[in-house]
């Protein structure tokens, strides 16, 4: 068991899938879904056995890989998980899964979406499990270009067109790429002067002491790169529109796995190697998170299309992630990971839900909708456990999360934390509105041919459902494990915590 | 022995409804009768664990106390345990809530039989009988947190049961929204003690509190914290959610809005008694918000015509009244009203559930009338739950409204003992207006009801007879048992006054006699009165305008600034990288020009690129020398 090289299997197995789907006929759909269902099957499988036998009392790196790549460089093929980014590995394979069912009655091109949708996720997961910068930017470019052509081909044209989304997206996700990519060579030159050789092992550099100006100029290009993933305010414009635009499997990795690369290279990146950076740069993250959380919620309020109001949402609550990360101590930090694992479950089952409705009725506006709960109650359950989780409800592992930051945040800053913590009520505003608009209310009968969930459908409500509810009852599955991870991260960088209680 | 193993075990009392919700959720759904059936035994084993549990707690002379818990949510600065504090107050709660929640089931066979949601209905009472036994055993504020959101959307739930309606969804959407306001202070509350004490631990907190002396930072966190109990427990100005609860299945309202739930509230103050006691000011206001709230919803209550609204209101006014008792410093006292409330308030309801249930949801009290011959249990049984909510000796209210109206007179809160006693004969005149109009009057509409099924009589039966014994275990015939057990260190006892007794016996009976004159025996024209002083009417009838007020802040303040967020979102954010854009790509469509591929323009391009690096140049020259 220990021999076999689990993180590298995880990732590739969903290649090695696409590759199959690559070499079948386009008419042999079936197999098709089979392979791409089975391949993210393994893939999460292997995932939960990683995030099962990871040994919580060491601590730690493990299932370390490492395979010398580029000797000039200093690039290695280097594999290892922590507890910051097994919860996300594992998230990334729940949607995944999820995901491939969502998209269970794609069409037309079934064949290319599920090769460019195992593409995509290899390519989320790659940036969770290296330990080498070098790689972790080479499999966040890998997503870039699947993600561009599923919108364009498979999206939808609402507000905005498809191609307007596609290229809001992906190129709002260039340009923060451009910033980092600048940051990463500044990084690495000046750690080669600094060391005496080339390295672009995370652990290696961030035993780097960097000069403190170097560390802001560096630590701003990311956070600006980092910030515009994460949907930071004011870069977040690309969020809602690109949700709208794209397919549902897609809207689902998106918001629930693939932003949170930006929440994850802030800690594990900018955090972790520029400290002295990190702090520095803090307050200004902070002031523009409560952009997120209280403005996106506002514009929530006023929104009718469905995927517009998880649109904004998931730019509200990340909010909470970036002041959990800004806030700096212990608490805060491991808030903002349970919040990113918290988001990706809950928006994924929204978006799949959403989905699901759409693709029956062929619209996602509110007005529309009323009764639904009468034709369709377990979308309705989805509906709900989706909306419970995003406002927060505790038995939910959103709740575990928006808690911790808010504990963490408050020990930092006591007015903003405040601020912030109206966003509850805001949320819970716009969510039992929206959801009693949709669902309760007198029975509608130009709905009633509607089905209700059946069979493969029925899927992403499970397993996304289940992880909401067991991560909410019993946090400390998960939460022991971020806060081994970062109490590591943050014993390693030191006395550099601003205002924190300890 | 065995006694130390019930407490041990008492985990099992919020666990078995919980599973019970589980069970019905995952698997029993399909089967109504049998998701009933698992509903009701697993409150039932919950009520009979808890009659264990409180023998053991009162087997002692000062109260056996037991605390357990075991890790939840932990990380280094900031530990949530799922505990375990069983004390005599928390038996008591544990009871009156298994209790009534077992009756309440038990009349649901009767009054949801044959509607389609059955299954769900159970889970959910299930689901909410869990939170709040969940609530109440609580040791620490992070559970109690917890538990607190849960039982609120149990509530929801249970509001909303019947979707279809656009008056329960919206009803139900208030109630949620509203709590999460007073949860909003609540919060806020809980953080500042994580983080000036660093533990959520009731225990621990009081330890460190005694110890701290900045009562500022105590003032404001009990203030924060009472934020929770305004919404919970319905106070002004956050009670606008529970007269519209009524919207949910008669007995939901008996249990949840009227006995159990909105008495967290109350449970919460008394709970955490030792760091509201610390702040003077946050007593105060304790005090001011409840006697205005008893005050403002008694006199809603006199002109209501709905049922349920009037007994919503009284709710309102007697939980007003409980929170008044925790602010003049009367802990003791606010508890024993919580559970003598519980009680003939429940049995109110279910009896008005019953009267529903017998004239087909007709729920106006002028479209009632002589139900008392055709419904003799149910008139009867309410009655006796009426002269109990009136305050008429010997009945429990009596006992536990005197109780105080003496904390409040002999802690030298004159202002509110007056006050008090004028809300004692509000509420036996509206109340017996009530029953005159609806039981007694003379209106003929009543004629085809029919008494509900002994399932449901039964239920009101039993509350009857501990509506009339409950209150000796707190009145000087039992030596105040309950004032021995449920107190906290440096309580003052006030020694029972006869004077007061009889004042306030007096006043209630007034209230009555007031109201059969005017709406049995029609000495006074109540429609002219109506008529003469429609203004005053027509404020209270609509509740003070308070509703619509909230309506205009959220139509104007909250969807308005939603309406320019949205547009600067829109135009400005948007604008400005669309303008980019824009900009970029009639950058390039002008710039393409000069790509002309003729040699000569090129030839241009560089003498023009020469010609100006040599005026660089020379400048440089000039000023290097200059």
């Amino acid at each position: 068991m220990n021999n076999l090289p689990l993180l590298s299997l995880t990732l590739f197995i969903p290649i090695i899938g696409a590759i199959f789907i690559m070499a079948l006929p386009k008419d042999q759909e079936k197999a098709i879904k089979y392979i791409a269902a089975g391949s993210t099957f393994i893939s999460l499988v292997l995932s939960l056995i990683v995030f099962i036998t990871y040994d919580r009392s060491a601590g730690g790196m493990q299932f370390i890989e490492n395979i010398p790549w580029v000797a000039d460089l200093g690039v290695s093929y280097a594999l290892g998980v922590d507890g910051i980014s097994l919860p996300l590995l594992l998230l990334t394979n729940l949607i995944g899964f999820s995901g491939v069912y969502a998209s269970w009655n794609i069409s037309p091109r079934g064949k290319e979406f599920f090769a460019l949708l195992l593409i995509l996720i290899t390519g989320v997961m790659g940036t969770f499990v290296t330990t080498d910068l070098f790689i972790f930017f080479m499999f966040y470019e890998v997503v870039v270009i699947p993600i561009y052509l599923m919108v364009i081909m498979w999206g939808s044209t609402k507000r905005v067109t498809k191609e307007y989304a596609g290229m809001k997206l992906t190129i709002y996700l260039l340009i923060g790429s451009a910033f980092l990519l600048v940051g990463l060579i500044a990084l690495f030159v000046t750690a080669k002067g600094l060391l005496g050789f080339p390295s672009m092992d995370i652990m290696t550099l961030a035993g780097v002491e960097f000069p403190v100006g170097f560390q802001i100029f560096v630590y701003a290009l990311m956070a600006f790169g980092f910030g515009t993933l994460l949907s930071m305010f004011p870069f977040h414009g690309w969020s809602p529109d690109g949700y709208a635009g794209a397919p549902t499997a897609v809207s689902m990795i998106h918001a629930g796995v693939l932003k949170k690369i930006g929440g994850y290279g802030l800690i594990r990146i900018g955090l972790f190697i520029l400290p002295a950076g990190a702090k520095y740069i803090a307050p200004i993250i902070v002031i523009l998170a409560l952009g997120n959380v209280v403005y996106a919620a506002f514009i929530c309020l006023s929104q009718k299309d469905l995927k517009y109001i998880v649109g904004y949402s998931s730019v509200s609550h990340m909010g909470y992630v970036l002041i959990g990360i800004a806030a700096l101590n212990v608490i805060s930090i491991n808030g903002a990971i349970m919040m990113m694992f918290a988001h990706g479950v809950m928006a994924a089952l929204f978006f799949a839900m959403i989905g699901n409705l759409y693709e029956k009725s062929h619209t996602r506006n509110v007005d529309d909708f009323g009764g639904l709960a009468h034709q369709m109650p377990r979308l309705a359950t989805g509906f709900m456990l989706a909306g419970l989780a995003s406002l927060g409800l505790p038995g939910t592992v959103n709740f575990i999360g928006e808690f911790t930051i808010f504990v963490g945040a408050f020990s930092t800053f006591k007015v903003i934390a405040i601020i912030a913590i109206t966003g509850i009520i805001l949320t819970a505003v716009y969510i039992l509105r929206t959801l009693g608009d949709v669902l309760f209310g007198p029975r509608k009968e130009e709905w009633d041919h509607l089905q209700d969930l059946k069979g493969p459908e029925l899927v992403p409500l499970i397993v996304l459902g289940a992880a909401i509810l067991i991560g909410g009852i019993l946090p400390f599955t998960v939460m022991d494990l971020i806060n081994s991870g970062v109490g590591e991260l943050l014993a390693h960088i030191g006395s550099i915590q601003i205002g924190g209680i300890f | 022995m065995i006694l130390q193993n019930v407490l041990e075990n008492a985990w099992i009392i919020p666990f078995l409804p919980f599973l019970a919700f589980a069970l019905i959720g995952l698997i029993f759904h399909r089967w109504p009768k049998f998701s009933t059936a698992v509903s009701i035994l697993s409150i039932a084993a919950s009520f009979v664990f808890s009659v264990m549990v409180a023998m053991t707690v009162f087997s002692t002379a000062e109260g056996t106390v037991y605390e357990a818990g075991t890790r939840w949510l932990s990380m280094p600065g900031l530990q949530v345990d799922m505990g375990l504090l069983i004390d005599p107050l928390t038996a008591v709660m544990l009871l009156v809530v298994t209790t009534i929640a077992l009756l309440v089931q038990i009349y649901s066979i009767g009054y949801m039989h044959g509607d389609p949601g059955i299954a769900s209905y159970y889970a959910y009472q299930s689901l909410f009988a869990g939170s709040m036994l969940g609530l109440v055993v609580s040791n620490n504020f992070g559970q109690i947190f917890v538990f607190w959101e849960l039982v609120g959307i149990c509530s929801y739930f249970l509001i909303g049961f019947w979707f279809g309606r656009n008056s329960a969804k919206e009803a139900a959407k208030k109630a949620f929204i509203t709590n999460r306001v007073g949860d909003f202070g609540f919060l806020l509350g809980i953080l500042f003690l994580q983080i000036i004490f660093g533990t959520l631990n009731f225990n621990g907190l009081a330890v460190e509190i005694a110890n701290y002396t900045n009562t500022g930072v105590l003032s404001m966190i009990s203030i924060l914290l009472f934020f929770g109990p305004i919404g919970k427990s319905a106070q002004f100005p956050l009670h606008v959610w529970l007269p519209d609860a009524m919207e949910g299945p008669t007995p939901v309202s008996a249990l949840i809005h009227a006995a159990t739930m909105v008495a967290a509230g109350v449970y919460l103050i008394a709970r955490a008694i030792f760091i509201f006691n610390t702040s003077a000011e946050a007593l105060m206001v304790i005090a001011v918000v409840g006697g205005f709230t008893a005050l403002f919803a008694a006199t809603i209550a006199i002109v209501q015509n709905d049922i349920k609204r009037i007994l919503a209101f009284s709710t309102l006014s007697q939980l007003g009244y409980m929170v008044m008792a925790m602010g003049v410093g009367v802990m003791t006292a606010g508890m024993f009203h919580l559970m003598t409330h519980a009680f003939f308030k429940s049995l109110l309801f279910l009896g008005a559930g019953s009267v529903i249930h017998a004239m087909h949801d007709e729920q106006d009290i002028w479209k009632m009338g002589n139900l008392s011959k055709k419904m003799p249990i149910t008139t009867w049984t309410f009655v006796i739950g009426a002269l109990a909510l009136s305050g008429i000796p010997p009945l429990s209210g009596f006992w536990s409204k005197d109780e105080i109206l003496l904390g409040a007179f002999a802690s030298g809160h004159m202002g509110l003992y007056v006050l008090g006693s004028f809300v004692a004969f509000l509420t036996a005149f509206y109340m017996f207006r009530l029953i005159f109009v609806a039981f007694f009057g003379s209106n003929t509409a009543g004629e085809h009801a029919h008494e509900s099924p002994s399932v449901m009589t039964w239920p009101l039966i039993i509350l009857a007879v501990i509506s009339v014994f409950a209150g000796f275990v707190g009145s000087p015939l039992m030596n105040n048992a309950f004032g021995h057990y449920i107190t906290y260190v440096g309580a003052q006892h006030h020694e029972a006054s006869v004077s007061i007794m009889i004042v306030s016996a007096i006043i209630a009976l007034a209230g009555i006699v007031l109201a059969y004159l005017v709406y049995q025996r029609k000495l006074v024209d109540y429609e002219a009165v109506k008529e003469r002083f429609s203004g005053v009417y027509n404020l209270l009838y609509n509740k003070y305008y308070i509703d619509e007020f909230y309506a205009l802040l959220i139509k104007y303040f909250v969807d308005g600034t939603a309406k320019v967020m949205e547009w600067f979102d829109l135009h400005v954010i948007n604008g400005i990288v669309n303008g980019i854009a824009i900009f970029t790509g009639r950058a390039g469509t002008a710039l393409k020009y000069t790509e002309n591929g003729q040699v000569q323009t090129y030839a241009l391009y560089m003498f023009a690129g020469i010609v100006v690096l040599l005026i660089s140049a020379l400048c440089a020259v000039f000023t290097a020398i200059a």
